[in-house]
């Protein structure tokens, strides 16, 4: 594609643009910014990626990584800013989750150790993590917050922190999980994963592409579950002091 | 009270919450074996001195002796087990009569026999055959009474009990006076029971401590109540202050 091709597509910028503008949608502002962005940050990394590509050096893998680790942390820490540490609880989550996909997939070399695997997967592992995290977090605030008399029933009763947090921990997992789970159910069916669609474009066989997404569902499943569960464990200890007393001031619903 | 031993006590106890000074100085105790009532208005710390006596909370400064050994000195969960209380709120786990009844056993990794889940059902008057019925079906005062069954379960040596009668009607709370009363002689359990209703506190209470504005004002027989000493409980059993 060449940027006059590239430069024509701006008409799917200015269909959402005019039909905003007919309708009073006040969207217009938005989408300028998006379509903005995008441009830039895409081609930023574009070409980010190609200097990293033709260097193959670990050190800038190593960078790119740390890059999206702490914007994924950025952005996550919002959802869960009234859990005590969460900076840090988010970076070592998403650091464990690229440690073992990583560690699994280079470990039994499934995939090569070049920048052109290691960097696209990762970043759909920690973009995936990323989206967990915050669905884990918005839930997991609101079910501590509503289930409060719960909480503090089982504490009243002589049960751990862990007991008393046990039921609200584990329907703010499923309920961040399955989503993924149930998305993986009609894939192909509903829609082509971006992933192979993009692959079978630029001319890559598309068995070859089913078996790479294939590759990606899977790793994206371990990363769902393994996020929430993880982030779970992570903060729930800091919900209560060594007295086992429920901290309430420590958490307020924040959306 | 001081013939009695007690079974908790308290020297100078001061908390806050949010930068409010709830309780300020609470000295005193209550006695071991028997039926204290905490009354006064709303808002006077009554409820927040019960989250002190299991731990749920901890005094800023002061001390708690529970059965005479200092709280500090006791493991929360025990302590817990020890000091049970019984909420306002009844609040209710998903399930029906038995998983709640269960619900105190199942936090110690062990099961509550039905038998003895329907014993605990005939001894705060709920029929037998509600142990399958699903906590939803039930009503206000049949969760209260299923709320205290739960409670007793981990056999506490002291309970305490938070308005558990503040909205039944007359029958359903002559009923849960005349089982506190039943639980206090048959298993020797030391009550604490705050409550809004003054005939109450005399019917059932043996001692009664007023809190007003986070202090402890007039503590006594019972049958102060009758005739306080100072002012403002006076203002406050003729229904002036709320």
């Amino acid at each position: 594609m060449t940027y006059l091709t590239l430069s024509i597509t701006l008409i799917f910028v200015v269909i959402p643009l005019l039909l905003s503008k007919t309708f009073n949608l006040g969207l217009e502002k938005d989408t300028i910014i998006a379509a903005i962005r995008s441009i830039i940050q895409l081609l930023a990394v574009g070409y980010v990626l190609q200097f990293v590509f033709d260097s193959e050096h670990m050190i800038y893998i190593l960078l790119m990584i740390a890059l999206m680790i702490t914007a994924a942390t950025h952005n996550a820490q919002r959802k869960g800013a009234s859990i005590k540490g969460i900076i840090w609880k988010l970076v070592v989550t998403f650091i464990f989750i690229e440690l073992l996909t990583q560690g699994i997939l280079l470990g039994l070399d499934i995939t090569p150790a070049t920048a052109q695997y290691i960097i696209p997967i990762s970043g759909m592992v920690i973009g995936n993590s990323m989206v967990l995290a915050i669905l884990f977090l918005n839930r997991f605030t609101s079910e501590i917050t509503n289930q409060q008399d719960q909480t503090e029933l089982i504490l009243s009763l002589g049960g751990t922190p862990k007991q008393a947090i046990h039921r609200q921990l584990v329907t703010s997992i499923k309920a961040s999980t399955i989503p993924t789970i149930e998305s993986q159910k009609t894939i192909g069916l509903v829609q082509l994963p971006g992933m192979m669609s993009g692959q079978i474009i630029a001319g890559a066989d598309p068995v070859q592409a089913v078996m790479f997404q294939l590759l990606i569902l899977f790793l994206l499943l371990t990363t769902a579950v393994v996020t929430s569960i993880l982030l779970g464990y992570l903060s729930y200890p800091t919900l209560f002091n060594d007295r086992m007393q429920f901290l309430d001031d420590h958490l307020e619903a924040d959306n | 009270m001081s013939a009695d031993n007690t079974a908790i006590r308290f020297e100078q106890v001061n908390y806050s919450d949010d930068g409010l000074h709830i309780l300020k100085d609470i000295t005193g105790s209550f006695p071991e074996g028997k039926i204290t009532t905490l009354v006064g208005p709303s808002g006077a710390g009554k409820s927040t001195l019960f989250t002190l006596c299991n731990g749920l909370k901890s005094p800023d400064n002061g001390d708690i002796y529970i059965l005479d050994r200092h709280i500090k000195n006791y493991n929360p969960v025990h302590l817990r087990q020890k000091v049970g209380i019984a909420l306002q709120s009844a609040p209710m786990i998903k399930g029906n009569a038995y998983d709640n009844l269960n619900l105190p056993l199942e936090l110690q990794e062990q099961q509550l026999s039905e038998d003895r889940a329907k014993e605990l059902l005939k001894l705060v008057g709920l029929p037998e055959d509600y142990l399958h019925r699903n906590t939803k079906d039930l009503s206000g005062g049949q969760q209260q009474k299923l709320s205290i069954a739960r409670t007793l379960v981990n056999q506490p040596e002291i309970l305490l009990l938070d308005e558990i009668t503040s909205s039944l009607d007359r029958v359903s709370q002559e009923d849960i006076e005349k089982l506190i009363a039943r639980i206090n002689e048959v298993y020797h359990t030391t009550i604490i029971w705050i409550t809004h209703n003054l005939q109450q506190a005399l019917d059932v209470g043996h001692y009664t401590w007023v809190m007003m504005e986070g202090k402890v004002v007039e503590t006594g027989p019972s049958d102060l109540l009758n005739h306080p000493r100072n002012s403002a409980v006076q203002h406050f059993v003729k229904g002036e202050i709320e």
